[in-house]
């Protein structure tokens, strides 16, 4: 395993070196699918000259990192390339650990449940052999690294590859069972972009299965550690957030980091959802929207931690999946992580039904946004609808990728409890379908 | 959601597609065909369609009576061309100058890839001039262009001299609201790239050139006359530009009305309009008229010094002369009458965007494999590698082993770039032999069909970015490469299909295109005089490339051709 993950190395670093010193690198760190008011370089180049010169970075409205960010670029801007060459291996590694963490968690599960026979008869070949899992961590570098996504995003030197890589390492923490690190972790996740702290709930959900804490609302063990994940949580956030002011000096940053995610000021086209809506939009409706869109992202953590309270990492999964389709100003980066993950459900393949399709989609997706972007603000032959159809077929896209796993993984282990062939009460075969 | 989540409908649908695979394919591809054709026929198309903000042809006077100045003018022109034996630049700034223009110079050079034998150029450098006519209220916010080429020889001089009679003509009118800019270009497109680049501060295709010194407002619209002669019968209005792109159709409406009006004749491709499209013969001209128009858009290139503008987002269009020899003359008084009210109502107009495409977008649908297979990876990938590792190579090494070229055998630096491209073309035919052989031994039964499905996928995603880029070149593309594609297996006898894949190959589309534009433009050609054209069609597409960024030859290099030679991997799969 050890060269084939080496090989893979070198020729990520090959292709992004490559990449970094031709000419191309200029013209996609401009493209609108790569970067966001949010994450691009240049605005950060912006923030450090600011900086520079004694005045709060968040004065012009150009600058929307967080405090952290900036002082690391302060001190890492010569090596600026080495940072976000490193970022992807980064999350590659943990990505690559996590997959055989997890690989080792499933075994021992289904070995238990093996000897309780608690599977049914018909569904032996639903189990996870050993050979067939030992490629999975490879797999999941391989669909990090040579993803065109990652690539794109780290040669446009977009900062979203940093957030990438504290998500992954949170992730990396919470499997590993330390709750503390996985604390800070996640508030520092959510002090970059506040979306992540929809993961609070799969990493809670993981500590109580780990520790066999029953997900019970009158159990005081229950209660006992929501309290401390909580307070390490908030905790850590307040000493962040807190630290961030005395580096600065001001609370400037609040409202130019947070303010500006929620209230999405900037309608510059994205791969999102939200920038035609909100150009279109007329003022008086504006705030009613904003709740609208923004509550839409956080609102699907409650029944999907009801359905998946078993299932922590699919959890952990599809918060990912959902924050990357729905959130303010997505990247091709945010999708290429969850994208990431995918080898680790490939047991899934065989429930799954729409993936031809999606594939399709997402590939004359990603091919059509630039040509229509050239339409539109080159040629002058499209406008904005043109580039939004591809942008609302895209997130169709994902949004159908994500729900086929979904469904994949519920009918997976409906099988497991009640046998592979199913049958209607008078005999016929049956077909589960997701209502 | 019953489509997608309700798996009987779901398997009902499928089951209707795959049987009905083939017939289906057949009928999109010719009702693609028809309702393609259907464009030149008449009550389709929307001939007198005028946009709500459009540009009519009405409220302007014109009282231009200088033609007999014009020609004059030309003929000083000429003298001072011959002796200057180039662009007579002292003359023209002072020619300009005493007409009460700013004027200004440019001087560029550029060294292009290889020699081109067409015009006979390699290294080449000149100057532009051009002359600032400020607008008497508002100055310096929004330009219109005239520009006449100066070209070596006999050719054009009427237009310069036309361009300096207007100047003064405009001169003495007080109402312009907009600049005008009348510009003289040296060398042609060469040089109208150089002065636009300087203009608009971009450099893209590498090309050294002064500053410009003087600047006018955001440039709206341009218009270039091209005169050759003093007699002039019909008045041709070119609008294709670089890309296949188009100037905003209004401009030709506007332009066929005031034909119209003053008494010229306008002809679009050379050809006449008429009036009679119920019968064969209207819609075989018609029909006529539109196969070369998507000739003229597929291959690319800017046929008048007009096209480079269209990058800009600026409308432009060019104006030849042509002298056919009719009975009805029209006069540099008229032309010139022509230019004035164009430009007046071009002045008048602001921008609007509101033009309808004339072309229907048509999906051609494939035949797509729709079993789940999930073999190695590495029998796709090899091909697909390979194929685009030789479209690289066919992009990069013609133009740089032209010198070895040159040293190992007796041709010219232009031929040898031309034959090293299709020698290049010719052996990636002999890779699937070898590759196949070397690396995976034979391969097996859902191997190809995996890599047919992937081929297909690419194609109809790359037909359909190009068909939204340059509609023309993705038709003439799709109609060529999509029956053979769809139908090819690695079990249909090998030598005709070859023969079928090697003569639908883009190569020979070319080829066909060249023959099929000559017919069209009543200039047929001999087998060995279409060859001669063939190659310097070739060696054209890449120097457009390299001095304008034309991106025909990129395209067919890069993803065209290795997408073909996956299907004639395919072919020889065993």
């Amino acid at each position: 395993m050890a060269a084939p993950l080496t090989l893979l190395l070198i020729v990520a670093v090959t292709i992004r070196a490559v990449l970094f010193r031709s000419s191309l690198a200029e013209l996609i760190s401009e493209r609108v699918e790569v970067v966001s008011p949010l994450n691009a370089w240049k605005r950060v180049v912006e923030g450090l000259a600011l900086l520079d010169l004694g005045v709060s970075p968040y004065s012009g409205d150009v600058f929307h990192e967080t405090p952290l960010m900036i002082y690391l670029f302060h001190f890492t801007v010569d090596y600026a390339e080495i940072v976000f060459m490193v970022s992807p291996y980064f999350v590659d590694c943990l990505s690559c650990l996590l997959a055989s963490l997890d690989r080792a968690k499933i075994f021992r599960k289904q070995k238990y449940a093996l000897e309780s026979d608690r599977y049914p008869a018909d569904c032996l070949e639903l189990l996870r052999s050993p050979k067939e899992m030992f490629y999975i961590p490879l797999k999941v570098a391989m669909f990090y690294l040579l993803n065109p996504f990652t690539i794109l995003s780290c040669v446009a030197k977009s900062t979203c590859g940093l957030n990438n890589a504290i998500i992954a390492l949170f992730i990396f923490c919470t499997l590993k069972g330390s709750a503390l690190l996985s604390g800070i972790l996640l508030a520092l996740a959510t002090y970059q972009s506040i979306y992540p702290l929809t993961l609070f709930a799969p990493a809670l959900l993981f500590f109580l299965q780990r520790l066999y804490i029953p997900v019970n609302l009158r159990r005081s063990s229950f209660w006992c550690f929501t309290l401390q994940y909580a307070f390490i949580y908030v905790g850590s956030l307040v000493v962040i957030t807190g630290l961030s002011f005395f580096l600065l000096g001001s609370w400037d940053f609040i409202p130019s980091v947070y303010g500006f995610i929620f209230s999405v000021p900037d309608l510059t086209p994205n791969i999102g959802l939200f920038w035609y809506f909100f150009a279109e939009m007329f003022e008086h409706f504006r705030l009613f929207f904003i709740c609208v869109f923004q509550i839409n992202v956080f609102f699907y953590t409650i029944p999907l931690s009801i359905k998946l309270k078993e299932h922590p990492v699919f959890l952990i999964f599809m918060q990912i999946a959902i924050i990357s389709i729905f959130k303010s100003y997505p990247t091709v980066g945010d999708v290429a992580l969850y994208m990431a993950f995918l080898p680790a459900w490939s047991h899934l393949y065989r429930f799954l039904r729409n993936i031809f399709l999606v594939s399709c989609v997402l590939l004359a997706c990603s091919a059509l946004f630039p040509v229509l972007w050239h339409l539109w603000i080159y040629a002058g032959s499209a406008n904005s609808n043109f580039y939004y159809a591809i942008t609302l077929l895209f997130n169709f896209g994902q949004i159908l990728l994500v729900s086929d796993y979904f469904y994949a993984y519920l009918r997976r282990e409906h099988h497991l409890t009640h046998g592979l062939y199913l049958k209607k009460k008078d005999g016929t075969e049956a077909t589960l379908v997701l209502k | 959601m019953g489509l997608l989540s309700d798996p009987n409908r779901r398997k009902a649908l499928t089951n209707l597609l795959t049987r009905l695979n083939t017939p289906i394919c057949i009928v999109c591809y010719l009702a693609a065909i028809v309702w393609f054709m259907g464009l030149a026929f008449e009550p389709f198309t929307l001939r007198t369609y005028m946009s709500e903000n459009a540009m009519g042809s009405t409220m302007v006077e014109e009282r231009f009576s200088s033609g007999e100045r014009a020609l004059s003018l030309a003929k000083e022109f000429d003298a001072h061309k011959r002796k200057a034996g180039g662009m007579p630049v002292e003359w023209l700034v002072k020619a300009m100058q005493a007409r009460g223009l700013e004027v200004f110079t440019q001087s560029f050079s550029r060294k292009l890839p290889f020699p081109d034998e067409n015009k006979e150029r390699y290294m080449v450098g000149g100057r532009n001039v051009y002359g600032i006519l400020r607008a008497a209220r508002a100055p310096r916010t929004e330009a219109l262009v005239i520009t006449a080429p100066c070209s070596p020889g006999n050719s054009n001089n009427q237009a310069v001299g036309l361009l300096l009679a207007l100047a003064q003509y405009f001169r003495n009118q007080i109402y312009w609201a907009k600049d005008i800019i009348f510009l003289v270009n040296e060398h042609d497109l060469i040089g109208m790239q150089a002065w636009l680049e300087g203009y608009h501060h971009t450099n893209i295709t590498g090309m050294e050139y002064s500053p410009l010194q003087g600047r006018a407002g955001s440039i709206q619209a341009a218009l270039a006359l091209e005169l050759s002669g003093d007699v002039i019968t019909s008045l041709d209005l070119i609008l294709e530009g670089l890309n296949g792109q188009l100037p905003n159709l209004d401009l030709t409406n506007l332009f066929y009305a005031f034909c119209q009006k003053l008494g010229a004749l306008c002809t679009i491709q050379g050809k006449l309009q008429r009036n009679d499209w119920d019968t064969a013969e209207g819609y075989t001209h018609a029909a006529q008229t539109m196969m070369l128009m998507v000739l003229k858009q597929a291959c690319g290139r800017s046929w008048g010094d007009h096209g480079l503008f269209l990058r800009y987002h600026i409308e432009a269009a060019s104006i030849r002369g042509i002298n056919s020899f009719r009975h009805y003359k029209t006069d540099a008084t008229t032309i010139g009458r022509l230019v004035f009210v164009l430009h007046r109502k071009l002045v008048a107009t602001h921008k609007n965007p509101s033009c309808r495409c004339r072309c229907s977008c048509i999906t051609l649908a494939f035949s797509v494999s729709l079993q789940p297979s999930s073999p190695g990876m590495l029998t796709v990938l090899t091909p697909v590698v390979i194929s685009h590792l030789t479209g690289v190579a066919l992009y990069l090494l013609p133009v740089h082993l032209q010198e070895m070229a040159v040293e190992h055998f007796p041709v010219s630096e232009t031929e040898a770039v031309v034959l090293t491209a299709i020698a290049i073309y010719t052996a990636g035919l002999a890779l699937p032999h070898n590759t196949q052989r070397l690396l995976s031994g034979e391969g097996t039964e859902q191997g190809w069909k995996v890599l047919k499905l992937t081929a297909l996928l690419y194609l109809a995603v790359l037909l359909g970015c190009t068909a939204l880029i340059n509609f023309s070149l993705g038709f003439i593309l799709a109609v060529t490469l999509v029956p053979i594609t769809a139908s090819i297996t690695p079990h249909m006898p090998k030598a005709l299909c070859a023969l079928a894949m090697v003569l639908l190959s883009p190569a020979f589309t070319i080829l066909y295109c060249v023959f099929i534009y000559q017919e069209l433009i009543e200039a047929p050609v001999s087998v060995g005089e279409g060859w001669m054209l063939f190659l310097s069609v070739i060696s054209q597409g890449i120097l457009d490339h390299a001095l304008y960024g034309s991106l025909v030859y990129p395209l067919l290099a890069l993803f065209i051709y290795p997408c073909w030679l996956m299907f004639w991997n395919i072919l020889f799969w065993n």
